[in-house]
């Protein structure tokens, strides 16, 4: 109680008075109605610390953590490393954005519902979709969500998951459905097996190995059985290739994080949820719509709330609530600088680099990349990639960390995953920030362990 | 025309600003070997992005910012959501590269500092709460009482006690509590509230039988109170089998006081974007850590950190009978971050001066306002006050209208007609991290507008006047809904 914090303004003399005013002896007078036996229990937690202090731990932490910018980078699996042009933070941490709550008084927050609007456009303009809404937590619970939402639309309880989804959202879409009824299988989209009791056929695009899906064909055997498409859609890839609203999915989901969110070791990043108009009152979390203010002049609000949980309750699309607003800004800011040309060449730069290192490593003796005439791994790979090792790829990534090198994720016993493990299997994942010259190093590095 | 404080124009929409052949970004050129291209048939030609420069991208979204209000620019008084300061270390600390630029994947060796922080957060929180398994995978408060009620399902089905369908919710929860029990498979009775604003005990007693699962709890309860019922509370549901959930949503009021854990609760979350300062964002990042007894440990969600001897000291682990993964990866770690700092740098005897200060403002204002403003349970309330606009509604101005002319005033209005149990409710949190004279100039504020619901109740009827925009159509809003820019 004697420590005045320096973000804490009353002073003693200040409390002396308010206590004063409110008839209290005593702060701990103001706790009474705890049961006296379990009032000011004793709480172990270290003294306070001075601000400079405080930054030398947090430095010291840091310092034993390797960074992506540290050495060339090949590890990718849902988090990626991207260009950040620097605006992005510049904008997002200004105090009006950062530390402004959900924008439920809009008359408050027209600068946060704005860009909600905003995210909405370009997110539904980026997969090719109707309607998008402002977000989700993450890549995984979107997907689970646009299950939920695909077995309410269906009124079907079966679903049918590609056994190249990334393992760890078939997991997370494993966790939401487990009380709900749900039954869940995975599937080979080679033969998807859709029938009339499935809701809806999950896939990701590109797969979890890098690779396009056929979801032309997929979308024709679902539809026809009356079930719905789910894709979870890599947002960069969406600047080269046909969206999957191109080829008419249903729901589309993605990881927000490529577009100008650090990887942060896995979070915060920002859901991306959109569908059609058609299903936009099934649709789970906010959603800011534009219309007109007492005066006539254009404004923004929150609506179409009667789906959300504040009003609905028990019955409401979703319990989602706060969800990750200030990554819905980044990536709203990161679209507006990229645009139109930037998003395109981005792709383009992940697709070259990337075919250009599956190339070179394809010539070194003992490295594979499997067979692109069968099984799941059939057709255009993105920026992933699948390579057969001469070895196990934890001892080729301690190697290439010897050379600072931070390789591909070790698939060889891939959990959860349908598809199963590759046998050394090592997903690469290359992007614009890698040079030509972390190419050559990482061939170099892999071709010494062959 | 410029709208609000900014002098730069938002009126034009991204979309709306682009001019065919601006770029907002420099990208380098591809210095690797030309690739074939896919067939074209794959590749889309329809791409609609703005064409913008760098300098009106910075300016539309700074103008853009000025649109609203916010903690570092106004008090924002909102109840049950804690908008206390976000200290600046805090983000800083979440932007070392050592933080922010980790692959979620690389190997454990290569990420010893982050998991060591966890690993330190984790043993915080559980100190705190008096509930020593600690996961902090889950993304936000209602992420966690999902993550919490599927423990709840979990435990009770690893007993073969798979009749308990029915979740008791108190009458003043938050929404998200009956979602989340109905996401988690589970049937939500609700429970009506005392005249003291407690738990009706017989109520609850008349609900505890074998098909009580548990009870989701606030405490303090959203209308500000501490229940006084509580241990007896914790007793009806775990002597009829059930398990006690607790919402941490208001833990600003009980931080250092009491410990959760102590009192019964069996499994909790906490919203670190509110008692442990990260900030909102406009709604995001949050995290929502689930704190739950030894017994229930071996159910928390995928990944927890554990210590282990040897060169990789920290790793992640997957607990015994885990309901599973929760989100893609290991949680909202720059929130995590953040919260980490802010513990570090409060301490002990800090986070005890939060409760302190937090209650402390709140019985001030409630104190300061009585003679104007009725308060349907009036007791020593926690870090936030429930006043009732009943008396000013009978005099042709509601609560909605006394939140909004708040915002003339250059406040943010409270939480309104929430709890649900409320008639007109206004409820107020100040938070420990405003001054006194803030608090007096918003006292001021509130006399100020019962005073002109009888001078002038068209000025408060009609307010807010001076924000960007007036009252908005929301029904036109929901009737025909307009949710992105189309090339009309």
């Amino acid at each position: 109680m004697t420590l005045q914090s320096h973000y804490i303004p009353n002073t003693p003399e200040e409390q002396a008075e308010m206590l004063a005013a409110v008839g209290a002896d005593s702060i701990d007078d103001l706790f009474r109605d705890i049961p006296e036996a379990f009032r000011n229990p004793t709480l172990d937690l270290p003294a306070p610390m001075p601000e400079l202090d405080v930054q030398r731990e947090l430095a010291e932490l840091a310092s034993r953590n390797r960074p992506l910018g540290s050495g060339p980078s090949f590890l990718g699996a849902g988090a990626y490393n991207h260009f950040i042009p620097s605006i992005v933070k510049a904008l997002m941490t200004r105090g009006e954005f950062l530390t402004a709550y959900t924008p439920y008084q809009a008359e408050a927050s027209q600068g946060t519902l704005q860009v909600i609007y905003e995210f909405q456009t370009l997110i539904s303009s980026l997969y090719g979709m109707e309607v998008a809404n402002a977000g989700m937590y993450d890549g995984a619970t979107s997907l689970a969500e646009a299950v939920l939402m695909a077995c309410r639309v269906t009124r079907r309880s079966k679903v049918a998951v590609a056994n190249t989804v990334s393992p760890a959202y078939l997991q997370v879409v494993r966790t939401y459905c487990q009380s709900q009824g749900i039954e869940l299988n995975t599937v080979s989209p080679a033969s998807p097996g859709i029938d009339d009791a499935t809701s809806c056929l999950v896939v990701q695009y590109p797969n979890f190995y890098g690779y396009l899906e056929d979801l032309e064909g997929l979308t024709g055997q679902v539809h026809s059985n009356g079930a719905l498409i789910v894709v979870s859609a890599d947002p960069i890839a969406m600047g080269m290739f046909n969206p999957p609203g191109h080829y008419g999915a249903d729901i589309v989901t993605g990881e927000g994080q490529p577009l100008g969110i650090p990887a942060s070791f896995g979070g915060p990043y920002v859901g991306l949820f959109s569908t059609k108009q058609q299903y936009i009152r099934q649709m789970p979390s906010r959603l800011s719509g534009r219309t007109v203010d007492s005066q006539g002049r254009t404004g923004y609000v929150l609506t179409l709330q009667t789906r959300e949980q504040h009003i609905r309750r028990e019955r409401a699309t979703s319990n989602i609530c706060t969800n990750e607003a200030l990554y819905a800004l980044a990536s709203t800011i990161y679209l507006a600088a990229l645009g139109k040309q930037g998003l395109r060449q981005v792709a383009e730069l992940c697709y070259q680099k990337a075919h250009y290192a599956a190339g070179e490593i394809a010539k070194l003796p003992g490295y594979q990349i499997p067979d692109l005439g069968a099984g799941p791994l059939d057709g255009t790979f993105f920026q992933e990639f699948v390579v057969r090792c001469p070895a196990s790829p934890v001892d080729i990534n301690r190697h290439l960390l010897e050379r600072n090198i931070l390789g591909g994720l070790d698939i060889s016993e891939n959990g959860d995953s349908g598809v199963g493990g590759i046998p050394n299997g090592m997903l690469l994942c290359v992007t614009e920030m890698n040079t030509r010259a972390d190419i050559d190093a990482l061939v170099t590095a892999l071709g010494e362990y062959s | 025309m410029a709208r609000g404080g900014g002098a730069r124009d938002t009126s034009k929409l991204l979309m709306e600003r682009s001019v065919p052949g601006r770029v907002g970004a420099m990208l380098p050129e591809s210095d690797v070997p030309p690739q074939p291209m896919p067939d074209d048939s794959l590749l889309r030609s329809d791409l609609q992005l703005p064409e913008v420069s760098e300098p009106e991208v910075v300016q539309y979204f700074t103008a853009l910012s000025q649109l609203n209000f916010s903690i570092d620019t106004h008090f924002y008084p909102l109840g049950s959501c804690t908008m206390k300061y976000n200290p600046k270390i805090n983000d800083e600390a979440a932007f070392l590269p050592g933080f922010a630029a980790i692959h979620p994947l690389q190997p454990g060796e290569q990420s010893q500092g982050a998991l060591e922080m966890l690993y330190r957060l984790q043993g915080y929180l559980g100190e705190i709460t008096g509930l020593p398994g600690v996961c902090l995978a889950t993304l936000a408060g209602a992420h966690g009482e999902l993550a919490g009620m599927l423990m709840m399902r979990a435990y009770h089905h690893a007993r073969g006690d798979t009749a308990r369908l029915k979740v008791a919710i108190p009458d003043s929860a938050h929404g998200t509590n009956p979602a989340s029990a109905a996401m988690a498979g589970f049937e939500v009775v609700t429970v009506a509230s005392d005249g003291q604003g407690n738990v009706d005990l017989e109520a609850l007693h008349d609900l505890a039988g074998p098909d009580l699962a548990g009870i989701m709890i606030t405490l303090p309860s959203t209308l500000g109170l501490f229940d006084t019922g509580i241990l007896e509370v914790c007793r009806i549901v775990h002597e009829a089998g059930g398990l006690v959930y607790g919402d941490g949503a208001n833990m600003n009021a009980l931080l250092g006081r009491v410990k959760l854990g102590e009192l019964g609760f069996d499994v909790i979350h906490l919203n670190l974007h509110k008692t442990f300062s990260t900030p909102h964002g406009g709604g995001g990042p949050g995290a929502g850590p689930v704190c739950v007894s030894e017994a229930l440990s071996s159910y928390l969600p995928s990944p927890v950190v554990a210590r282990n001897g040897g060169e990789a000291e920290y790793s992640l682990s997957t607990p015994e009978n885990s309901i599973g993964k929760m989100s893609s990866f290991h949680g909202n770690f720059g929130v995590l971050v953040r919260a980490y700092t802010y513990i570090r740098t409060l301490g002990k005897e800090g986070i005890e001066s939060i409760s302190a200060n937090a209650v402390l403002n709140a019985n001030y204002l409630m104190e300061s306002l009585r003679d104007k403003y009725f308060i349907p349970y009036d007791r020593t309330c926690m870090h936030e006050v429930v006043f009732s606009a009943d008396r000013q509604r009978a005099r042709g101005v509601s609560g909605l209208e006394i939140a909004k002319r708040l915002l003339d005033y250059g406040f943010h209005a409270p939480t309104m007609y929430f709890p649900l149990i409320v008639h007109e409710a206004l409820m107020v949190e100040p938070t420990e991290s405003e001054t006194k004279e803030t608090l007096d100039a918003f006292i001021q504020a509130m006399r100020d507008i019962d005073g002109e619901a009888d001078e002038d109740p068209d000025l408060v009827r009609n307010a807010p006047h001076t924000t960007p925009v007036s009252r908005l159509d929301e029904a036109r809003a929901a009737r025909q809904p307009d949710l992105r820019w189309q090339r009309q």
